[in-house]
């Protein structure tokens, strides 16, 4: 990936950085300019919390070929604490751990890297709690 | 606005088109329509295709497509909504006729898949590539997000996903242009290899060369120039849009931007889902068929699984859906597949489908969607007398 594809989206990946309503108080993740739940354009910063629980997950084994290396690996949707829904690979156990309603919580690691010179590209996953 | 007409159709032979390129595939579904609808010349055209760019390197296919099919300089474009392309531009090209902007419009959509590239990745850009498609998740493996979570608020069971794809190559084996021709068992998909856990490779549509196309024109028209065959009209044509990760959905058990285009479908032609005599649905992956069944309001919310196991879908049941073979059997070369549902049931209500013929069908509808449901489209044909 260009490192200028990379780099607008360093906030959220590294830092979970979202927004939140003023209006009506909705965690948005990634960031908008406009909120999805009332409409109001008053958006504050907000960091992401940490813990949630999946609400549903997937294990692929047929990966696009930037991931060929990675397979079987599990994708999951986990609601967090304060109401977001965030997406990422579960790591750090076998698939037939992860189960609906289990907890998560999210950890900073390297998502994917591009051959022997492009960029590593970080971000976040989830752990089982 | 002008009552509009489908005149006239064309659709080749869709598979793995090794000697072909983007033009050939697209030129000959439209030259077939244009000769089928038996006019001498067209005012306008769209040309829906999703990812030219990535797969074939080349955009501005409206342009090229007009020339080489010796059209210039009529208008023409392409209209892109991932696999809603091609519902998208009937729309547009609905729209345009209805308006009185133009009256005989071509409606065509083309994919060329099979290039060497990592078809996986360039259908992934279809989902929110940052959020989504940067974490390894494929189409696939969002279907069987949703496959999982209404396994687990209904009960539906593997073995009915199984039985939609089972259905949907029965009634493809009897499409002479589907990909794959051939009858399946429970027993094969549930023992084809595993691609996105609950989903194995026999859930999923294939990867698809292809085209098709329409004509349209006002009814008036029509009625002045038709052939030997009834009149089909479009009586709805509605589109909508919802977040482009799944993420974001409150539920992940239903598609609101299915149900949405199907509200303002079904009351722009005056009828319900009771009126719907057969259904094309854009069954990318078994589950999707399940969920857009429920949505299109055939079956209630939860019931999809058990609509299948009972053969209310299959032709002569309640509701025949897919009678192509749907995009599982027939095949989904993306930005022709909404296009090429509006040619199968518009052959079905000129009763011209053969051994595949839902008897007596005078209204069917058509619905189309992209990504994960970010977008759909929705159409309702009608037999005119």
């Amino acid at each position: 990936m260009p490192i200028q594809r990379f780099y607008p989206h360093i906030p959220q990946r590294y830092r979970l950085e979202g927004t939140k309503c003023k209006k009506c108080g909705k965690v948005h993740f990634p960031p908008r300019q406009v909120c999805n739940s009332c409409g109001s354009k008053e958006l504050e910063p907000y960091r992401l919390a940490e813990e949630g629980e999946i609400i549903t997950y997937t294990v692929v084994y047929t990966p696009p070929d930037d991931f060929k290396t990675k397979k079987p690996y599990v994708v999951a949707i986990a609601k967090m604490d304060d109401g977001a829904k965030l997406t990422a690979q579960v790591t750090d156990c076998t698939p037939d751990e992860v189960e609906i309603g289990k907890r998560v919580r999210v950890v900073f690691r390297k998502i994917n890297a591009e051959g022997k010179s492009g960029i590593i590209e970080y971000g976040y996953k989830f752990v089982l709690i | 606005m002008r009552d509009v007409a489908v005149i006239g159709v064309g659709w080749p032979k869709w598979g793995e088109l090794w000697k072909k390129d983007i033009r050939n595939i697209f030129v000959e579904a439209a030259l077939m329509a244009i000769e089928d609808a038996g006019v001498d010349h067209i005012d306008s055209m769209y040309v829906a295709s999703m990812s030219p760019g990535l797969w074939s390197k080349q955009e501005h296919i409206g342009a090229l497509m007009a020339d080489y099919l010796g059209q210039t300089p009529i208008p023409a474009v392409r209209v892109e909504s991932a696999c809603a392309s091609g519902g998208m531009a009937v729309r547009l090209g609905f729209i345009e006729v209805a308006s009185g902007m133009s009256d005989i419009v071509l409606v065509g959509g083309v994919e060329k898949m099979w290039t060497g590239e990592d078809f996986t990745a360039v259908l992934a850009t279809a989902a929110d590539q940052e959020y989504e498609a940067f974490h390894g998740l494929t189409f696939p493996a969002l279907y069987a997000l949703m496959a999982r979570r209404h396994m687990h608020e209904f009960g539906t069971k593997r073995e009915q996903l199984a039985m939609v794809s089972v259905k949907n190559h029965a009634n493809g084996a009897r499409n002479p242009r589907a990909q794959y021709q051939r009858e399946i068992t429970v027993e094969a998909v549930l023992n084809s290899p595993p691609v996105a856990d609950p989903l194995n490779l026999l859930d999923c549509s294939p990867v698809t060369d292809g085209a098709a196309a329409i004509i349209l024109a006002p009814v008036d028209l029509a009625r002045k120039i038709a052939k030997d065959r009834p009149i089909v009209q479009i009586i709805g044509s509605g589109a909508a849009t919802d977040s482009i990760a799944l993420a974001d959905r409150e539920s992940y058990v239903e598609l609101p931007a299915v149900k949405k285009a199907a509200e303002i479908a079904y009351k722009m032609a005056g009828v319900g889902p009771e009126d719907i005599d057969l259904a094309e649905v854009h069954d990318c992956f078994t589950i999707a068929e399940i969920i857009v069944t429920e949505d299109l309001g055939f079956f209630e919310k939860g019931k999809g699984g058990e609509a299948v196991e009972q053969g209310l879908t299959k032709i002569g049941g309640k509701i025949p859906v897919n009678t192509s073979g749907g995009l599982k059997s027939k095949g989904h070369p993306v930005g022709a597949t909404g296009v090429a549902q509006i040619v199968e049931i518009t052959e079905q209500l000129w009763g011209v489908s053969g051994e595949r013929q839902v008897e007596g069908a005078k209204i069917g509808l058509a619905q189309n969607m992209g990504g994960s449901g970010a977008s759909s489209t929705v159409h309702i044909l009608k037999r005119i007398d």
